[in-house]
């Protein structure tokens, strides 16, 4: 950003966001995010669940305050939801008991229209957003697609000058997505909305090259940007043209170095105890890793080809990618993953011999699970509460991570029949040796 | 509070001997075994209507009263929930006992439970001439009638909901019916039937106290209860000992929820299929504690294991095969079902008027209904007032997490508490400044039903989408829109189910209090309450039929053209799909 630009749409200065713990210090979420929209760009948010990139949506909707920094928008500080802004939301938030006529003239309220100039703007943006013939439908009676149509038209219908947009497409199949994408794209380039900046919130890879700008891509724990993105293809963008796929793999290789560096830091403190199990079962584990041994791969892939043929999305694959390595049945570089010679085994077993392997690499290589063991071992009854265990993770991981390590220690554990662990009393046992 | 249970259960607690938990656990066992055994023993002494035992107004009498309540409350609950487990299922499985029993339930639901009394206490009493036993199940069945309705018709419900994939994969595994009733059936109707069972049990208390002295004509019948308690004391305008009897009900009403309900609730939170919000709490520092507790669950160990065994045997009628689904209907079968239930309507219907037409006339009915529409202009006032006052209160509790944890569970106790017990204090205050008792005994009847509008308003606003909340900030919807278009709308269906309950209970309650009395004094609102309990006095059992029957009348033509359409409106206006 050397050429001076115009003041941009939206600034967030330093921003800092945490939330409460119900122990001891508040958990930062996020941590001194700068980010600002330029006029007529599109700015994307990329990020794993958890990595805060939806707080910052809110932040700049003016819905939380941070508890540091500031957001600029039309040159003063942001003090909540003001004109201008508008939202749309992943579950598309619409009132099931009013029509779709009137969800979008909720949109103008604050305005203070009279109610046929309401009506009049209301039946431009429904027209616009090809909702037209559906002003009188109930929520209910639309299909996902057309429900979050009613959601952009309700945001449009302000005609603000910052769109803020929560993983739109999310909560819709692919299909309907990928028309719902064209369709904004179209009314965006073709200079039918008065909007002047768009902000989008992401996880899906492609779906931020194809649509943004500008990419910033948010690392987790607590968030930050670790990268920024430039897309200087001009749209309407063709998926299969190389350079959109260049774009989409140098993407997928920063993610993945953050993940293994991520680990390799993460086992650096308390002997790796503390350290975020990704939410991969084992199934799911074994699974992944024969469909990879298998041709057409026959144990190397790029991620960004797997996801597709095995209908996973992008943070499953890279929470299956991310165990493998920990667990080093596969190693995981640069949007690459390869199987190890432990991995080719393991796809070649049955069930025992998985069983058997797994359990030696866990207690090698993931310590977490190999310390429930030992304090089960060293306990005089074998069983110990899972508080204890939560405990140790909250003070370094949030309450979700720590959740989901937790999840996951508890799956591995039970596949590898390491332990057992009882959720109605909340403790874990030893496995009794089969008489 | 939540934590406290997980934090205690660390490492310093795993010891090798009888740990606190064990020992409290295992005292308040033996301590209920016991108190059943006492309160069981004596339910059954002599009974002789002209000599019953005094009741005493010591304080000190107090506990054991509270106790044979309890133990009333407790006898009927277990009536109910064996009729629920046999009506409800006879009802779901079978069409043609379904043509008849749902209607029953639905008329049965809409009695006014106090009306009806008069009659069954005489008739529990001619049952067992000379023994306590007679007025002993009067009040047993006073109460049952007030519960196993509601939970019946909760259980039938659930049981037609059952997935068709659960139902199809027991029946291809040739469980006997028998087996999928205790393996499917009831534990995917748990929840809903707990919910019900703790529903009917805030209800229950009321009757309890207002069915354990009752007079019919010359039968005088005082049980010993927190019931008789309070009508002693109002013959002999004792305030104190009503303060006491309050406290006492108050104590119980706090250990009931503790010591059955909260454990029963988060037990009961296992069996749901789809994770929906509860307004419950489910955490219950009893289950927590017999849970964790490895002597008390070496003890229960047997008894689980035998009911169990007993789910899992077959129980299969020779011939009939397990997987089997009902045959389709025969037509002539069909036709003589229905034509036997034709001519028994016509049959009741004829001698129904024939005695009738022998006591009554038609300015009978008349009086009895100009009375009734009194009480209904009553009940529809009341409830437009209680609404006013409690739906903002409650969508500011609701709105805020924090109140809301602190104010639910008093709505809940205070929609459990016997609202008959606080009576006479209001009526003292009317006697004493000498104020209308048309007007000051109406609110009466909605003292102890308003809360229902109260908590389920809460709840609904505790319950509102975060999504839609952050949406109308962001839209920065003006204050008269946000109310009316968007937080009112959203709750809406839990104001009218708290509606629907709080106005059933004020017809319930005018019996009790269209007609109170304050030692010798006797106020009277008129209304088909205070009819219906001068009748009762009188012991005029043709006019206090008429008078339950004009009020039935009243109360399913109301649910029938105003809440039902209501709530079916409502639920359908909030649901995406």
């Amino acid at each position: 950003m050397t050429k001076a630009n115009p003041a941009p749409v939206i600034e967030l200065r330093k921003v800092c966001m945490a939330f409460a713990k119900p122990s001891g210090k508040p958990l930062p979420i996020v941590t001194n995010i700068d980010i600002s929209i330029q006029e007529g760009e599109i700015l994307g948010l990329l990020g794993r669940s958890g990595s805060g990139k939806s707080t910052l949506l809110r932040i700049a909707a003016g819905l939380i305050k941070p508890i540091a920094g500031k957001v600029i928008y039309g040159g003063v500080p942001l003090d909540g939801p003001t004109e201008g802004i508008a939202v749309v939301f992943q579950s598309f938030a619409l009132y099931p008991w009013l029509t779709v006529r009137q969800n979008v003239v909720l949109g103008l309220d604050a305005l203070g229209l009279k109610l046929d100039e309401a009506q009049r703007r209301a039946e431009s943006a429904i027209d616009l957003i090809g909702l037209d013939g559906f002003q009188s439908a109930y929520p209910r009676e639309l299909s996902g697609g057309m429900r979050q149509r009613v959601g952009f038209a309700r945001a449009i219908v302000s005609q603000p000058k910052l769109l803020l947009m929560d993983e739109p497409f999310s909560a819709l199949d692919v299909l309907t997505a990928e028309t719902l994408r064209t369709d904004f794209l179209d009314l965006w380039t073709g200079g039918t909305l008065p909007t002047k900046g768009v902000l989008m919130v992401t996880h899906n890879i492609e779906e931020a090259v194809l649509m943004c700008d500008r990419i910033l891509v948010l690392a987790p724990n607590p968030g930050h940007i670790a990268a920024e993105f430039k897309v200087p293809l001009p749209q309407p963008r063709n998926r299969l043209d190389p350079a959109f796929h260049a774009i989409v793999d140098e993407i997928y290789a920063i993610l993945t170095s953050r993940i293994t560096e991520a680990m390799g830091r993460q086992s650096q403190i308390h002997g790796g105890l503390v350290q975020h199990l990704p939410a991969a079962s084992p199934t799911r584990l074994g699974g992944f890793v024969e469909a990879l041994a298998a041709p057409p791969y026959d144990g190397n892939a790029r991620l960004a080809k797997l996801a597709g043929p095995l209908g996973l999305s992008t943070s499953d694959i890279f929470s299956i990618a991310a165990a493998l390595h920990m667990l080093e049945f596969a190693e995981f570089k640069a949007g690459a993953i390869k199987l190890t010679a432990a991995g080719r085994v393991f796809a070649q077993s049955d069930t025992e011999g998985r069983k058997r392997l797994f359990k030696e690499h866990l207690l090698r290589f993931v310590p977490l699970v190999a310390h429930i063991g030992q304090v089960l071992d060293e306990r005089e009854r074998h069983v110990a509460p899972r508080a204890r265990f939560e405990f140790e993770l909250q003070d370094h991981l949030n309450r979700s991570d720590a959740e989901t390590t937790l999840r996951t220690a508890i799956g591995w554990g039970r596949y590898a029949e390491l332990f057992t662990y009882d959720d109605r009393t909340r403790t874990f046992g030893l496995v009794k040796p089969a008489a | 509070m939540a934590h406290h249970a997980e934090v205690l259960s660390g490492a310093a607690w795993a010891r090798r001997v009888l740990g606190w938990r064990d020992l409290a656990a295992m005292l308040l066992v033996l301590g209920l075994v016991l108190l059943l055994g006492i309160g069981a023993r004596q339910m059954v002494g002599p009974f002789a209507a002209e000599q019953q035992q005094t009741i005493s107004l010591s304080p000190a009498a107090l506990p054991l009263y509270t106790l044979r309540t309890v133990m009333r409350m407790l006898a009927a609950m277990a009536a109910s929930l064996l009729f629920t487990f046999t009506y409800a299922t006879l009802a779901a499985k079978s069409r043609r006992a379904e043509m008849v029993l749902i209607p029953i339930l639905d008329v049965l639901q809409s009695v006014p439970i106090l009306g009806y009394l008069s009659f069954t206490v005489v008739f529990f009493v001619s049952l067992f001439p000379g023994n306590q036993l007679g007025p002993e199940l009067a009040t047993i069945f006073a109460i049952f009638t007030s519960q196993a309705w509601n939970m019946a018709f909760g259980f039938y419900q659930s049981l037609r909901m059952v997935p068709a994939d659960l139902d199809e994969a027991s029946r291809s595994f040739r469980s006997s019916p028998w087996q999928r009733f205790w393996r499917l059936e009831v534990p995917f109707a748990m929840p809903g039937l707990i919910w019900n069972m703790m529903m009917s049990m805030s209800g229950g208390w009321f009757f309890v106290v207002a069915s354990e002295a009752i007079s019919v004509g010359d039968v005088q019948i005082a049980l010993p209860g927190v019931g008789s308690y309070v009508a002693r004391a109002i013959e002999t305008r004792d305030l104190a000992a009503i303060g006491w009897a309050i406290g006492a009900m108050t104590i119980a009403i706090l250990l009931y929820d503790q010591l059955m309900f909260r454990p029963l609730v988060a037990w009961a939170d296992k069996f749901r299929v789809e994770q929906t919000a509860s307004p419950l709490v489910s955490k219950s520092w009893l289950l927590d504690l017999f849970r964790r507790s490895r002597y008390l669950g070496r003890i229960g160990h047997p008894l689980f294991a035998a009911a169990a065994r007993a789910g899992r045997v077959r129980l299969l009628p020779p011939g009939m095969t397990a997987a089997a689904r009902f045959a389709p209907p025969g037509r002539v079968v069909d036709f003589a079902w229905y034509g036997l239930l034709a001519a028994g309507l016509l049959y009741a219907g004829w001698r129904l008027i024939q005695s009738a037409s022998m006591v009554l006339s038609w300015s009978d009915v008349g009086t009895a209904a100009s009375n009734g529409m009194l009480t209904l202009l009553r009940v529809a006032v009341l409830i437009v007032v209680a609404s006013l006052i409690w739906v903002p209160i409650g969508i500011a509790v609701g709105l805020r997490p924090k109140l809301t944890q602190t104010v639910q569970p008093i709505a809940q106790f205070l929609a459990a508490f016997p609202a008959n017990l606080l009576f006479p204090v209001v009526v003292y205050l009317i006697v004493k400044y000498d104020l209308s008792p048309r007007v000051w005994l109406t609110p009466l009847m909605i003292l102890g039903t308003q809360w229902y509008i109260l908590f389920n308003v809460i709840a609904g606003a505790s319950a509102f989408p975060g999504d839609l909340k952050e949406a109308a900030a962001t839209f920065r919807i003006r204050p008269w829109h946000w109310w009316g278009q968007i937080l009112l709308p959203g709750i809406f269906p839990y104001y009218v189910t708290g509606a629907i309950t709080a106005a059933g209970g004020a017809w319930n309650a005018s019996i009790v209090a269209e007609a109170v009395n304050w030692g010798p004094t006797k106020l009277s609102a008129g209304g088909l309450g205070a009819y219906i309990a001068e009748m009762t006095a009188a012991g005029d059992y043709a006019r206090i039929a008429l008078g339950v029957a004009v009020m039935s009348v009243l109360v399913i033509t109301m649910n029938r053209l105003l809440w039902r359409p209501l709530y079916v409106f409502a639920e359908r206006r909030t649901r995406l799909d």
